[in-house]
């Protein structure tokens, strides 16, 4: 199995297709920072504006590593997982198009064991792109812009809240926001996983993977009693972004935020739960398919 | 000799069709096993059912006395094979390439191997270029290093020589010969060639829209006291009258475009001297099997059979 996964990885490193996505965070993170850097204020004014400032927010302090890092991930963690389409998607697809696919089911693997492999492969992929985000965005985001405690801004129905973090409570909460990434992007990598069963071009499963995202978002931002009820529940996309949960802060009855506390944990346990279901569901469709599937390519 | 693989009533049936239909057929240990059939005859389907990559509607396959149904890793380490195209990573080197699939064997593998593998298909000079940059027939015969890298004892090639030039080709059957005879390697090939599968192949099965029509050794099924032989001339006509005089006249027929003798394989130099006894002008003089024609008969082809391209 570790033998696998060695030459799983190796192919995926040799694939220059792999680099596209650490590219493109590079340059959507550098040019974040290169905007905020030039007219954050401007921004931040703006935000504090439109929040109804009754903080007394110190607007100089306002724009630090804490806040870009949150800022970027809110906008960048809704494309990622066109990023981990990309390698997952092309995972079974891609070697049938090469043709490689017969050459490897001759060899004394299991398909099971082809499956889960490339499952771990995509997952190790995933992780390392959000590493890569973490020192992006969070590492050179503090280094430029420095530390300091951390605002937030949140919609909560038709409200603007203002959130304020101290900085000796941020790290934990972006270890677990990105632990939750993670979780979240795996669910994207094992749907692309299973479409690429099916395929013998990683084309359409990359594709298919990002309209069933696509569709599934717009159904669960749809504010429809009955699809609130009974499908925005069900819908992995409905907890993509349950990483924000962690910066959440609770307050107490003089709405003084709690150090170390989050809102709502069930909520977040919850999202994960149902992520982890998604994983399982989608990853035993891909083994159970894979399995009967007649190589033909 | 003991037998390696046994097929029993093996059958696939996918939506549409019957691939193969109760096929059944013994390769013993040392055979070069030629696998006989037009295309779409469900050689390809056999060969891949050999090897896992399709699932039998029915039947057995047996390896080595045991059923592989439940276990077949045990045949797939001892197997090497090539399936059509020899499809290999492109963005890597034939040394890396060699390299994942000798571990994926279930091998440790050790440069000294690797390089002596290359060498043996003539690839060692290229061993750090990167597979899209070989030719059809580099990576061919990098598929055949692929095949043979854990050095098992039974080897499938699935047409191994289509899209290779004839200098491919030959260096492709010398292979294969070499295999069977000097590294005592057991090889199953398929073919659509008749003159492919005779020039390597010990024993042989000929099937036709998924059925075995024929099986046995392939000295024997071409039978060399019966062969046919096809003549033309400048005037075939006439050629024939005087033929009817001679001794060749008892198993004749006059095709019009051809003449159609029946003999031994021996007697073809004697015919040749008569021809030129009786001063007719010869245009073609060609040996055909009965098996080529029964072949042809399946295959609905016309009079000439492919001939093998050198």
């Amino acid at each position: 199995m570790w033998s696998l996964l060695q030459i799983e990885l190796y192919k995926i490193s040799k694939r220059p297709r792999t680099y596209i996505a650490f590219a493109a965070i590079t340059a959507i993170v550098l040019i974040f920072q290169f905007a905020f850097k030039a007219d954050g204020k401007n921004y931040m004014n703006l935000m504090l504006q439109s929040a109804g400032d009754t903080f007394g927010v110190d607007r100089s302090k306002a724009i630090n590593g804490y806040f870009m890092c949150y800022i970027i991930l809110n906008t960048l963690l809704i494309q990622v997982p066109i990023l981990v389409a990309l390698v997952a998607g092309d995972a079974i697809s891609g070697e049938a198009n090469m043709g490689t696919l017969r050459l490897l089911l001759t060899k004394p693997v299991s398909r099971a064991q082809v499956i889960i492999i490339k499952f771990i492969a995509s997952v190790i992929f995933t992780i390392a792109l959000l590493v890569w985000m973490a020192v992006m965005a969070l590492f050179l985001s503090m280094l430029i812009f420095g530390t300091e405690d951390m605002i937030i801004f949140r919609s909560k129905g038709d409200e603007s809240q203002i959130l304020q973090i101290t900085k000796d409570d941020v790290m934990w909460r972006y270890l677990a926001a990105f632990g939750y990434a993670a979780v979240a992007l795996t669910v994207i990598a094992a749907l692309a996983l299973l479409l690429s069963v099916f395929a013998e071009n990683s084309i359409g499963p990359i594709i298919a993977t990002v309209c069933i995202v696509i569709v599934c978002t717009v159904i669960s931002n749809i504010n429809v009693p009955v699809i609130d009820k009974h499908v925005r529940p069900w819908l992995f996309t409905s907890y993509l972004v349950g990483w924000k949960g962690f910066f959440y802060i609770a307050t107490d009855s003089e709405n003084t935020p709690i150090k170390g506390s989050v809102e709502n944990w069930p909520a977040i346990r919850n999202s994960l739960y149902i992520l982890l279901a998604h994983i399982g569901i989608f990853t035993g469709a891909a083994i159970y398919f894979f399995r009967k599937k007649d190589i033909l390519s | 000799m003991a037998t390696m693989l046994e097929v029993k009533d093996l059958s696939k049936k996918f939506k549409d069709a019957e691939a193969v239909k109760n096929l059944s057929f013994t390769v013993e240990e040392g055979d070069i096993y030629g696998f006989l059939g037009e295309n779409g005859a469900g050689k390809s389907t056999t060969l891949r059912m050999l090897l896992k990559l399709v699932k039998p509607t029915g039947g057995e396959i047996i390896y080595r006395g045991k059923n592989i149904q439940n276990d077949h890793n045990e045949m797939l380490r001892q197997t090497g094979a090539v399936i059509e195209k020899p499809d290999l990573y492109k963005y890597l080197s034939a040394y890396d390439n060699l390299s994942i699939f000798a571990r994926l064997s279930g091998m440790k593998p050790q440069r000294s191997i690797l390089m002596e593998q290359l060498d043996m298909v003539g690839l060692a000079s290229r061993a750090h270029s990167k597979i899209k940059t070989f030719s059809q027939g580099m990576k061919q015969r990098m598929g055949i290093a692929v095949a043979l890298v854990h050095s098992p004892e039974l080897i499938i090639l699935d047409e191994p020589t289509n899209g290779l030039d004839p200098q491919g080709i030959a260096d492709m059957r010398h292979l294969i010969l070499r295999l069977g005879k000097e590294l005592r390697k057991t090889v199953i090939i398929s073919s659509h060639l008749l003159s492919e599968i005779e020039m390597v192949a010990n024993r042989m099965i000929i099937i036709h829209k998924g059925e075995k029509k024929i099986e046995g050794n392939v000295a024997e099924l071409l039978d060399p006291s019966n062969t046919l032989v096809e003549l033309q001339t400048t005037n075939n006509a006439s050629s024939f009258l005087k033929l009817q005089q001679s001794k060749w006249a008892k198993d004749m027929e006059d095709r019009g475009d051809a003449i159609r003798l029946r003999m031994s394989r021996e007697e073809i130099p004697l015919l040749a001297a008569s021809l030129n006894e009786m001063n007719i002008g010869i245009l073609s003089l060609r040996p055909r099997h009965s098996l080529e024609d029964y072949f042809l008969s399946l295959t609905n082809q016309d009079a000439h059979v492919e001939p093998s391209a050198n």
